[in-house]
């Protein structure tokens, strides 16, 4: 689920990000958090989730390509502890993290692992999607981020 | 399986000359001065002059952004020197930085030129100033100013993840986990560059480094730390390729080029690769094997990118030098990987100690090294084969250079 982020309220102020500039393409898995789903683009002919989205199906060419909802679940493929202020983000140190959704071998996102210590992360850990919203302009972007599965 | 020139054509190619501006942290000279100083000493040292050069190669061709990651351009040096061009080339979508040397090999096999100036000129150092690298990062100046991510950075810059220290960091952790590489294992490869940049005198960073103070120094992003990651700096490097039969016409003998990998099999992102402990240097390096006789046992020394020491470990592996996961135990302790080793290793100190010249700096050693020019880090026991490598994630071209034929 969308975790209520007002982006409006210094308490809860999500961190500084630069966001993504939304396409048609792009539009459905970057506002899909509004009502706390991940969306992926997938194959109407093959079925194969195809991330990041083009026009045209990577294995069968079919151009029928629209807006999967996943389930959100995932596996911890691997992360780094970022200690480096590249650019305004995150309170340092934050984790980013290359998660695999279950739905299928080897769907990869980069992310960052939230809501969860340091020390308790574990390669292959189960991970699950949480959303940040960050209103910029006439968007609203959800970014995904992932924490730990079973964190209230 | 025996191959000749007409199946392997770029062995109608040779390096005949290789130059270097002056190097520094921060130079603060002008860029395309630097660029020429590099050429003019590369053309010099081949023993032609510029009504010789008739072709250009170049990466990344002219960019502005990031600051100082781009010191010139195709038509910059064309016209500096007034070049009389019949082919030429300069772009970032290549098998890595030395893609564009490879190039040029291609273009002189094919009779499209027969002396090619190829040249890579930095002033990242002077660039960052004192800002330090987020001075050049998307987003370093502070609000976002209505810039929106797109392309693969629009997949990892809204995760504040703009480095590729992040995205090698990832790869590493990976292997660390599937192999059981340590810290201490991968840091062998930043002592090795420290070691051989001491007795480098353009090197950029020249003190004496200990396993303590790699284990000791800032963390980046782990379990890279500081010193696992390259110094920014300026200067330019410049190499001529020429074609073979000019040989008795060039100054010293040329370096021949045995086989080039440039393989791109891969999904080409540093997230979706479909093995994240390897790279596109997985399929070049398998590639290049492919197209000659020679195996790594042959290899006398290797110069191999390292942008992030990690990604040399991944070279090392893809290169055969070691089995898939054994980069780790294969550099411990050091003694392979020393001048004096089993595989002298980035013996001009890398672009971790020696500075990020991306890439030519690799092929330039390989020469130095082959011309038993290299002074005082001079490989001993006149090293006949060498390979040079660049690039990381999905960026990945090698050549495979012979002092004889």
């Amino acid at each position: 689920m969308a975790s209520e982020t007002n982006a409006m309220s210094d308490e809860t102020a999500p961190p500084f990000r630069l966001l993504p500039r939304l396409t048609d393409l792009n539009r459905a898995f970057w506002t899909g958090g509004a009502v706390g789903e991940l969306r992926m683009a997938a194959c109407g002919a093959c079925g194969y989730i195809n991330h990041p989205p083009t026009p045209i199906c990577p294995l069968c060419h079919s151009k029928d390509q629209a807006p999967r909802t996943l389930s959100g679940r995932a596996l911890l493929h691997t992360y780094t502890v970022n200690y480096q202020p590249w650019m305004p983000g995150p309170e340092l140190p934050f984790v980013v993290a290359i998660v695999e959704l279950v739905e299928q071998d080897g769907l990869r996102l980069t992310t960052n692992l939230v809501n969860c210590d340091i020390d308790k992360i574990k390669m292959g850990m189960p991970v699950k999607v949480t959303f940040e919203a960050h209103v910029d302009g006439d968007d609203t972007i959800y970014i995904p981020l992932f924490e730990p599965e079973g964190t209230l | 399986m025996t191959f000749d020139a007409n199946d392997i054509i770029e062995r109608r190619s040779v390096i005949s000359g290789a130059g270097q501006s002056d190097i520094g942290r921060r130079l603060f000279r002008d860029p395309l001065e630097l660029t020429l100083d590099a050429c003019l000493a590369a053309i010099a040292d081949a023993g032609l002059t510029t009504a010789d050069i008739d072709g250009i190669a170049t990466y990344p061709g002219p960019m502005s952004v990031p600051a100082g990651f781009s010191g010139a351009g195709v038509v910059d040096v064309q016209d500096a020197l007034r070049l009389e061009l019949g082919w030429w080339t300069g772009g970032i979508e290549l098998p890595g930085q030395l893609g564009s040397v490879i190039n040029a090999c291609l273009a002189v096999a094919a009779g499209l030129a027969t002396h090619v100036l190829c040249f890579r000129s930095v002033f990242e150092g002077s660039a960052q100033g004192t800002g330090g690298r987020s001075s050049v990062m998307p987003g370093g100046g502070g609000g976002s100013g209505g810039y929106r991510a797109t392309g693969f950075m629009e997949w990892t810059l809204p995760f504040a993840a703009p480095s590729a220290a992040i995205w090698v960091a990832m790869m590493a952790q990976r292997h660390f986990h599937e192999f059981g590489t340590t810290r201490e294992q991968l840091g062998q490869i930043a002592l090795n560059a420290r070691k051989n940049a001491a007795v480098n005198p353009n090197a950029i960073y020249r003190d004496s480094m200990t396993l303590d103070d790699y284990l000791g120094i800032r963390m980046i992003s782990t379990p890279l730390s500081l010193y696992d990651c390259d110094v920014p700096c300026d200067g330019a490097t410049a190499v001529i390729v020429s074609r073979a039969e000019t040989a008795p016409d060039l100054r010293k003998p040329p370096i021949h080029v045995e086989a080039v990998g440039t393989a791109l099999r891969g999904r080409p992102s540093w997230d979706q690769f479909d093995d994240l402990t390897t790279m596109a240097c997985r399929d070049a390096a398998a590639q290049l094997w492919g197209r000659t006789d020679l195996t790594p046992t042959d290899v006398d020394l290797a110069e191999m990118y390292d942008g992030f020491s990690f990604i040399t470990m991944a070279w090392l592996e893809a290169m055969g030098f070691c089995g898939k996961g054994e980069g780790g135990p294969f550099v411990e302790g050091g003694q392979r990987i020393a001048r004096d080793g089993v595989l002298p290793l980035n013996t001009h100190g890398g672009q971790l100690s020696a500075g990020r010249l991306h890439g030519y700096g690799f092929l330039h050693e390989a020469c130095l090294q082959l011309w038993e020019e290299a002074g005082e880090r001079q490989v001993a026991g006149s090293p006949e084969v060498g390979v040079a490598c660049a690039g990381g994630g999905p960026l990945a071209g090698a050549l495979l250079l012979t002092k004889h034929r």
